[in-house]
This record gives C-alpha cells, sequence and structure tokens, in this order.
C-alpha cells in the first residue's frame, strides 16, 4: 500500500482532469462487454444478467402461485404438455421450486449483492482503482453464465419421474441419487459446481482487493459498512462454498460412479449430506442478508445525513453473525432424528445471533433518531427493510427452538419466516441499493414518483403474500406441495393476490428503469448531498472509466 | 402494518386450553363392544369385511403363534388380557366404527393459528409458543415498528432541520446487547425443558414402525404378530363419500389405543419422507438406513391427520397419514380383524419376553415379521431397505397398485 502514496495527495487536483483523457477512454463494444476488466463493466454485467435471472425465477414464483391459488391441480397439466401424466404435471411442480430456489439464490441476490454491488462499489468506497485481479473478476462473472445455462438446460432432459431436476434446492440424496435417475440432476450440480468456483474466484478477489487495495489512510476500521459486510461475506463464501462443492461432488459419484457416500444399502448415510449440505447452507444465508446490511447502513447514514451510530459495533457484529453463522447449520435437520444434546446445542446457538442481529437493528434507530430524515425511494427501501427483517428476524427466534421447529419444520411457516428475511430482507435491500446508487451507476436519476409507487405495492404486496404463509404453516401445511387440503385454500388465495400486488409492483420498477435510463435527469457527482459521505460520492455520475488514478487520501 | 401485528394478535390468541380436559376421557368405553361408534354409518368400508369369522392373513397368524407371553402394559381398564377376542364380532365392529374426523381437530380448518394439541408434548409446546414466544417477539416487533415511526415523525427533515453528530452512547450499546441476552435466555429455559420432556418418554405401551415409501406409508405392529398394513390416500370421490377431508383421507388407518403411550419407529424405504401428525406435535424423518424414534400419547379417542412432510418425490402431496385413536376394546378388535394378536394373548412358545421391540430384541422381531417386506428391523442400525430399487429409476407408477395388492383383508 505503501508505494502507491507518493502522488495521493494531489487526487483533488487531478480528479476532473482525468473525466476528460485516457481515464474515460473505453474499448469498442465487444471487447468492453465481453472481455471487460473494468470493475464497474463487470458490475454491470452482474446486475443485467441478476435481472434477467430475477425475471425468470420471479416468473417461475408466479406460475406456483398460480397453481396455489385454489385448491386441487388446475395448471400443471396445461404446463406439462400433451399426453403426460400426472406424475409427470406433480414432478414439474417440484422442477419448479427447485429453479425458483436455485436462481434466486445462485443467480438473482448473490450476483446482484457481491457481483454487481459489490464490484461496481468496493473499488470506489476503498478508494482504488479497480479490483485486485481484473481477469479472474471477468471469469468469475463468464463462469454464471454457463452455469444458468446448465440449470435451465436441465428442465429439458429427462429427471426421474420427469423431465427436470425435482430434488428442491437442497438436493437431498436419495432423493437426489437413486431416486432422480436421467442426466438433469447432474446438469443442475454442474451449475451449481460452476456458480460456487464463480463465487470462490470473486471471494478471493474481494479479500486481497480490500486487504491491500485501500486507499492510504484508508485503515479497517474507516471502510465504509458496505465494505466491511462484503469482506465478511467474502469469507463466507471462501469457506463455505467448497464444502458444498464436496456434497455435490459425492452425488454426482454416488450417482454415476458407484460410490455409497449418502447410499444406506453401501454403508453411507443420507444425513450425512444434510450436515455437508447445510454446513455451507447456513452461511449462505448470511452471505444473501450481510452485503444488504451494509447497503442498508449506507443508505440509512446518507438520508439521516448523520454518521452511523455505533460503527465499531455495527461491523464486528457483522463478523459475530459470519462466525456463529458456521456453528449453527443443525436447525435446519430439527427432525432428522438428532440426540438430544445436539440439538440443545444447535437450539442455543442458533439463538445467540439474535444478538448482533439486534444489535444491527437498533443501531439503524440509533443512526436515524436526532438526523434530518428524508423519504426518498432508497431510504423507504431501507426503512421497509428494517421492519420486515425484523419480523423475519423473531419468526426465525421462534424456529430456533428445536422443540418448536418439530411442529413448523418443512411447513409454510419456514416457507414464511425465510421470504420475510429474504424476499423482503435480501430483496428491498438490493432495491434500496439500486434506487441508492442508480444515478452513480447510469449518470440518470430515476423517476421518484415511479421508485414510490415501486416501493408501496412491492411493501403491501409481499406482506399480503408471505404473511398469511404464518398461519398456513402453523395449521399445518407443508412446503413443497402442488395441492393441499381444502382448508388451506383462503390464506393460499390471499397470497396469490399478494403476488399480484406484487408483480405490479415490479412492472412499476422495469418502467421506472427504461424510462430512467432513456429520459432520466442527468445524476450530479453527488446527488444525495451532505449525507452521503463515502468516496464513490466524490466522483461524476457515472464515474470515469478508470477512477483514482490519483489515489485520494483518508485522513 | 398495524393490521399485521393484529393478526400476530389474533394468532397468539389461538392459545392452547390448559390441559385436563381430555385427561379425564380417556378410556371412555370400557368394556364391550364400541358403543355409539358402532352405530354410526360407514357405507363403503373398503373390501369390508362381510364375511364373520373370516381368518386373519395366514402369515400374520402364524407369527403370532410365536408371540410369547408379555407383561400386560396397555394401560386401561377395559382391556381384557386372558381371552382372545372372537374374530366374529370384532370385525364387524371395526369396520362399521371407523371414526369419521370432528371439525377443528386433528386437521387443519384454516386457522391463522397452531392446531388444537392433543398429547402431553403438544400442550406443553403449544403453551410455550402461544403464551410464551409470540407475546415476546410480538412485542419486539411492536417495539421496533413504534421506534421507527417515532423516529420517521420526529427526526423528519421538517421537525428536525440540524442533524446531531451522536454516534455513540456505550450504556444504550451495552444495554441493547444484554436485554436481548436476558430475553433469550428467559426463552432458552422453557425451550430446553421442552427439549427434555420430547425426548424423555414414559416406557411405552405399543411400538409401530413407520415406513414411508414413494408414496405410501407402511405400519407394522411388532408388539402385535408384526402385521403391516399399507396405507394409501383416498381418492378425492372417496375422500367425499366417506365425509373425510380430501388430500387427508387414507384407506387403511394406524390405530392406537387411547391413553397408551405408542413410540413410532420411522425409517424408510426409498428416499427420505417425513412423518408428521401437528395435533401430536410429532414430526420424524423417515431416513433409509436409519430407525428414528419418537413418541405420542393421546387421551382423546378421534381422528387426527398429518402428510408426509419432506420432499420425496412427485407424489409428495398425496401420502397422507391418518391416525385414529381408539379405546382399548376397539383397538383390541382392530388388532383381531387385522389378524395380530394382543400381547398375553397367545400363549409363549419360547421364553423370550423382551420380543416388544424389535429393537430391542432383533432375532425375535425376525421372527415376528416374517411377512412383512420392510421387516428391516431384523438389524438394529440398517434395516433392510428392500424396497430400494437396485437400479436408479423411481418407479413411477407401479407403487399403488403394488400397495393394493398387497393390502390385507
Amino acid at each position: 500500500m505503501t508505494d502507491t502514496t507518493a502522488n495521493a495527495s494531489h487526487f483533488h487536483a487531478h480528479e476532473a482532469h482525468d473525466a476528460h483523457h485516457d481515464a474515460d477512454h473505453k474499448p469498442g463494444f465487444f471487447a468492453r462487454w465481453f472481455m471487460s476488466t473494468n470493475h464497474k463493466d463487470i458490475g454491470t454485467l452482474y446486475l443485467i444478467f441478476a435481472i434477467v435471472a430475477g425475471i425468470i425465477g420471479g416468473t417461475i414464483s408466479g406460475l406456483m402461485r398460480w397453481e396455489l391459488a385454489e385448491p386441487g391441480i388446475q395448471h400443471l397439466t396445461t404446463w406439462v404438455g400433451q399426453g403426460k401424466t400426472m406424475d409427470e404435471a406433480t414432478h414439474l411442480w417440484n422442477v419448479l421450486i427447485t429453479a425458483h430456489g436455485l436462481i434466486m439464490v445462485f443467480f438473482m441476490v448473490m450476483p446482484a449483492m457481491i457481483g454487481g454491488f459489490g464490484n461496481w462499489f468496493v473499488p470506489l468506497m476503498i478508494g482504488a482503482p479497480d479490483m485486485a485481479f481484473p481477469r479472474m473478476n471477468n471469469i468469475s462473472f463468464w463462469l454464471l453464465v454457463p452455469a444458468f445455462l446448465l440449470l435451465l438446460g436441465s428442465t429439458l432432459v429427462p429427471g426421474g419421474t420427469g423431465n427436470g431436476a425435482g430434488t428442491g434446492w437442497t438436493v437431498y440424496a436419495p432423493l437426489s441419487t437413486s431416486g432422480s435417475s436421467g442426466p438433469a440432476v447432474d446438469m443442475a450440480i454442474f451449475a451449481l459446481h460452476l456458480a460456487g468456483a464463480s463465487s470462490i474466484l470473486g471471494a478471493i478477489n474481494f479479500i486481497t482487493t480490500i486487504f491491500n487495495m485501500r486507499a492510504p489512510g484508508m485503515t479497517l476500521h474507516k471502510m465504509p459498512l458496505f465494505v466491511w459486510s462484503v469482506l465478511v461475506t467474502a469469507f463466507l463464501l471462501l469457506l463455505a462454498l467448497p464444502v458444498l462443492a464436496g456434497a455435490i461432488t459425492m452425488l454426482l459419484t454416488d450417482r454415476n460412479f458407484g460410490t455409497h457416500f449418502f447410499d444406506a444399502q453401501g454403508g453411507g448415510d443420507p444425513v450425512l449430506y444434510q450436515h455437508l449440505f447445510w454446513f455451507f447452507g447456513h452461511p449462505e444465508v448470511y452471505i444473501m442478508i450481510l452485503p444488504g446490511f451494509g447497503m442498508v447502513s449506507q443508505v440509512v447514514a446518507t438520508f439521516s445525513r448523520k454518521p452511523v451510530f455505533g460503527y465499531l459495533g455495527m461491523a464486528y457484529a457483522m463478523v459475530a453473525i459470519g462466525v456463529i453463522g458456521f456453528v449453527v447449520w443443525a436447525h435446519h435437520m430439527f427432525t432428522v432424528g438428532m440426540d438430544v444434546n445436539t440439538k440443545m446445542y444447535f437450539t442455543a446457538a442458533t439463538m445467540v445471533i439474535a444478538v448482533p442481529t439486534g444489535i444491527k437493528i437498533f443501531s439503524w434507530i440509533a443512526t436515524m433518531w436526532g438526523g434530518s430524515l428524508t423519504f426518498e425511494t432508497p431510504m423507504m427501501w431501507a426503512l421497509g427493510f428494517i421492519f420486515m427483517f425484523t419480523v423475519g428476524g423473531v419468526t426465525g427466534v421462534v424456529l430456533a427452538n428445536g422443540g418448536i421447529d418439530n411442529e413448523m419444520h418443512d411447513t409454510y411457516y419456514v416457507v414464511a419466516h425465510f421470504h420475510y428475511v429474504l424476499s423482503l430482507g435480501a430483496v428491498f435491500s438490493l432495491f434500496a441499493g439500486f434506487y441508492y446508487w442508480f444515478g452513480k451507476m447510469s449518470g440518470r436519476m430515476y423517476n421518484e414518483l415511479l421508485g414510490q409507487l415501486h416501493f408501496w405495492l412491492f411493501f403491501i404486496g409481499v406482506n399480503v403474500l408471505f404473511f398469511p404463509m404464518h398461519f398456513l404453516g402453523m395449521d399445518g401445511m407443508q412446503r413443497r406441495v402442488p395441492d393441499y387440503a381444502d382448508a388451506f385454500a383462503d390464506w393460499n388465495k390471499v397470497a396469490s393476490y399478494g403476488f399480484m400486488l406484487m408483480a405490479a409492483g415490479m412492472i412499476v420498477f422495469f418502467v421506472n428503469i427504461v424510462v430512467s435510463l432513456l429520459a432520466g435527469r442527468k445524476a450530479e457527482g453527488n446527488y444525495w448531498g451532505e449525507g452521503a459521505t463515502t468516496l464513490e460520492w466524490t466522483l461524476s455520475s457515472p464515474p470515469p472509466f478508470h477512477q483514482f488514478e490519483t489515489l485520494p487520501r483518508i485522513d | 402494518m398495524k393490521t399485521l401485528h393484529k393478526l400476530f394478535a389474533v394468532a397468539a390468541a389461538f392459545g392452547m386450553v390448559p390441559a385436563a380436559a381430555a385427561l379425564a376421557q380417556a378410556p371412555a368405553p370400557s368394556s364391550g363392544a364400541p358403543g355409539p361408534a358402532a352405530s354410526a354409518p360407514a357405507p363403503a368400508a373398503p373390501g369390508s369385511a362381510t364375511t364373520p369369522g373370516q381368518a386373519p392373513r395366514d402369515a400374520i397368524s402364524a407369527a403370532s403363534q410365536a408371540s410369547p407371553a408379555q407383561p400386560q402394559q396397555v394401560s386401561s381398564d377395559g382391556m381384557q388380557t386372558g381371552e382372545a377376542p372372537s374374530n366374529a364380532s370384532v370385525a364387524a365392529s371395526t369396520m362399521a366404527s371407523r371414526a369419521t374426523p370432528t371439525p377443528g381437530i386433528g386437521q387443519p380448518d384454516g386457522r391463522a393459528g397452531l392446531q388444537d394439541q392433543v398429547t402431553p408434548i403438544g400442550k406443553e409446546a403449544a403453551w410455550f409458543h402461544n403464551k410464551i414466544l409470540m407475546p415476546i417477539i410480538s412485542i419486539i416487533t411492536l417495539f421496533v415498528l413504534v421506534l421507527l415511526l417515532y423516529v420517521i415523525v420526529r427526526f423528519r427533515r421538517g421537525a428536525n432541520p440540524v442533524p446531531s453528530r451522536n454516534t455513540h452512547n456505550t450504556t444504550l450499546e451495552i444495554v441493547w446487547t444484554l436485554v436481548p441476552v436476558l430475553i433469550l435466555v428467559a426463552i432458552a429455559i422453557p425451550s430446553i425443558r421442552l427439549l427434555a420432556h420430547q425426548y424423555s418418554p414414559p416406557r411405552a405401551d405399543l411400538t409401530v414402525k413407520v415406513t414411508g415409501n414413494q408414496w405410501y406409508w407402511t405400519y407394522t405392529y411388532p408388539d402385535n404378530g408384526g402385521f403391516e398394513i399399507v396405507s394409501n390416500m383416498l381418492s378425492a370421490e372417496d375422500a367425499k363419500k366417506r365425509g373425510e377431508p380430501r388430500l387427508l383421507g387414507v384407506d387403511e388407518r394406524m390405530v392406537v389405543p387411547a391413553g397408551a403411550t405408542v413410540k413410532v419407529i420411522v425409517t424408510a424405504a426409498d428416499v427420505i419422507h417425513s412423518w408428521g401428525v401437528p395435533a401430536f406435535w410429532v414430526k420424524m424423518d423417515a431416513v433409509p438406513g436409519r430407525l428414528n424414534e419418537t413418541w405420542f400419547k393421546v387421551d382423546r379417542p378421534g381422528l387426527y391427520y398429518g402428510q408426509c412432510v419432506e420432499l420425496c418425490g412427485a407424489r409428495h402431496a398425496f401420502m397422507p397419514i391418518a391416525v385414529e385413536v381408539v379405546s382399548p376394546a376397539q383397538f383390541r378388535a382392530w388388532i383381531a380383524s387385522k389378524g395380530g394378536t394382543m400381547p398375553g394373548a397367545a400363549k409363549p412358545k419360547s421364553p423370550d419376553a423382551t420380543q416388544n421391540s424389535p429393537v430391542e430384541n432383533p432375532g425375535a422381531a425376525a421372527a415376528a415379521t416374517t411377512q412383512n417386506t420392510a421387516g428391516g428391523s431384523a438389524t438394529e442400525t440398517s434395516p433392510e431397505p428392500s424396497n430400494i430399487s437396485a437400479g436408479t429409476a423411481t418407479p413411477p407408477v407401479s407403487s399403488q397398485g403394488a400397495a393394493e395388492s398387497k393390502r390385507g383383508n
């Protein structure tokens, strides 16, 4: 770091100058978008990718809500095509839930948060010219594309009862081994391998960048909280994903090469797969939410016009969540037949996570306390995030109790819980970040009215959609079913109406993007004013193609 | 957002009535044929036992001969230990007494809360959920909501144009760390106690082995001669005809006596399933290669529904569970109608008196379950997963048909 500090003090003098010279020289279209080494372009590619994947994953959830709107099987038989059996139709259901889960986790939330906003803003916020390994950054993105194509392609090839992988996103053995013949599950596994490799490379890149490329004076304890969140997330990725890769490789060999890791007939154990999967899977849920925490911290501080309250507590709460996140995995498996002491441990350890999470919630409120609040669209999403994440968090405390989970496990209560923390948590933070930085990334401001309309439609929609699922779960409706007992009809109908509201909100969102890109007001360098204090606001909107050729110095 | 909290409050209001009520009525019709239930209409009993004195399945009766004397465990005065019931009367009476579901009990009814609990564990857990957890999480959520609304109003730019620069308050930070810790400890105490209770069942009066298959359940009664019943979902038409809810009714129910502690051994023959009955607060994964154990004790006779709760393939939604809790006399009659025996009813052929559980005495259990395809209880840790197809293909169509043909009576 020290060898790059020579000219740092000239930074302000050179900023405007940079934008006009070779710093803003862009390569031709193909070279720029297909062979990119520029963190901002790669970030843009990730965001476009995530939006496309989000449209596909969201459409699938629409199909599912359509089928679930009424008891009985109305549409699956149509969708699966002529001449197919009812089993193939219900297998299609399992394919839909599997695809929805995998797409939203691996191809929407993760690419948007880490690949998209992480790539765009980590270098900007730490005052670095680019990521540490720009070419590796490129391969990280381009591994995702074949991964996604493999996953989509898997729906076209046989997967046991019908076409596609119908194992759920957890790919539990033996349903995913002896229970699913045909190449579909193999393709889905390869998709996960590639997506995992992409994320591991990205994680290495972020860790290196954050440790080695901070501008002079930017100590770890001066980094913006979004950078902290990406740093913690990168470590989680680096430690968790290899375990997933190992587990699904064992699935592959069980499926194709006669091993018996998860096959009881050969001395293996199906539960081993679940331990391996959830050792990855639980950190994964924090991977999906931690960058959101970071973005919400930036947004709340900006629109409160006040620095974040309890900065160190906020940063180390994320570290604590990351660490504890590795030792609670078996709460996903409370009904698998566990020793009572194991269950007690995982109950207690899981509840501990509520403490650092509570610190974050209260610190956000304390940040706003005494502030001078305005309620532009990003702030609305951040406020929505704080409240909805609280709701999802407290139902998480309910589920943490092994004795209570006995009733709730694999019911809609769990579905409600994780959609509150993901669809109303992670996704809200993504929208907060998107509206917050849209002008910075595109150079044009979003339409405030459409942004507010989007927020309110989506906010009301997802609550109508997911809140009744708590009731369905408490009443005993199990997950992953295309048809349900008639008693569940009313709340399911309500949920499906909620989906329509949410979908209307999404239409407003896309209209907003198009309108803003075409005719939006030109964005200034720092369009949020005094509250926006991080380094990206010292640059033009959009920033020059290469920024910080002269490093900024942080006091 | 306020409505959300009203809804939360509604959910909380579905509290459990402090137990007690059900305990009194445990072994209600204690002796003789089941009283009022016998006259209940049973229009289309499946392949019904119209022949009085019908012989039980051969293999089972053979096995039952080998069944040794048992110390009478089922705690009920209505149980006559010494005397085998007459097949003629019981066959007729059990078929006729097929219970019909009670609305609001043992099945979902669209409420915004937990199903009524009928087991001691379920009552304790529902109390913990409704009286401890729901109030705590509702208060926390409301507290956060009120704080948010307060700062939104009080510190909006119009009301507070000059922001403070305050970013630290050590006391406050310690408080909002320690108070959640205390709340969690308060939750953890009843939570850990509940777990301990779940894992310390009373001595079992009856053991039933439950095997998940794609896509039906089988129930084996090792204490009663080791016969097996195959439980398939009723079609929508059949369910309607019998007055049972669609997707929940089954042709052959798991039948247990009221007031008895039932040990349930859960395993699977192909992929992972999960055996769960919400009204019992019981859910246990059925994992091939493992014998999981859980238990329940229901005092109130009646019919309780559950479903498979682990994704198990195309017909995951269509393998319901129905547990019928009957008086001990009815249970005995039902056992006889299935060709089983009550422990102690048959003369012992071997001095081995530990045969009660297949887990504790593999050899004897194997003898008792000769006809039982999933009699994998023969080995303690690895039930013979005989139904796992050697190849990789799942049998997509045949299993229900196969199940039909296997079904007794």
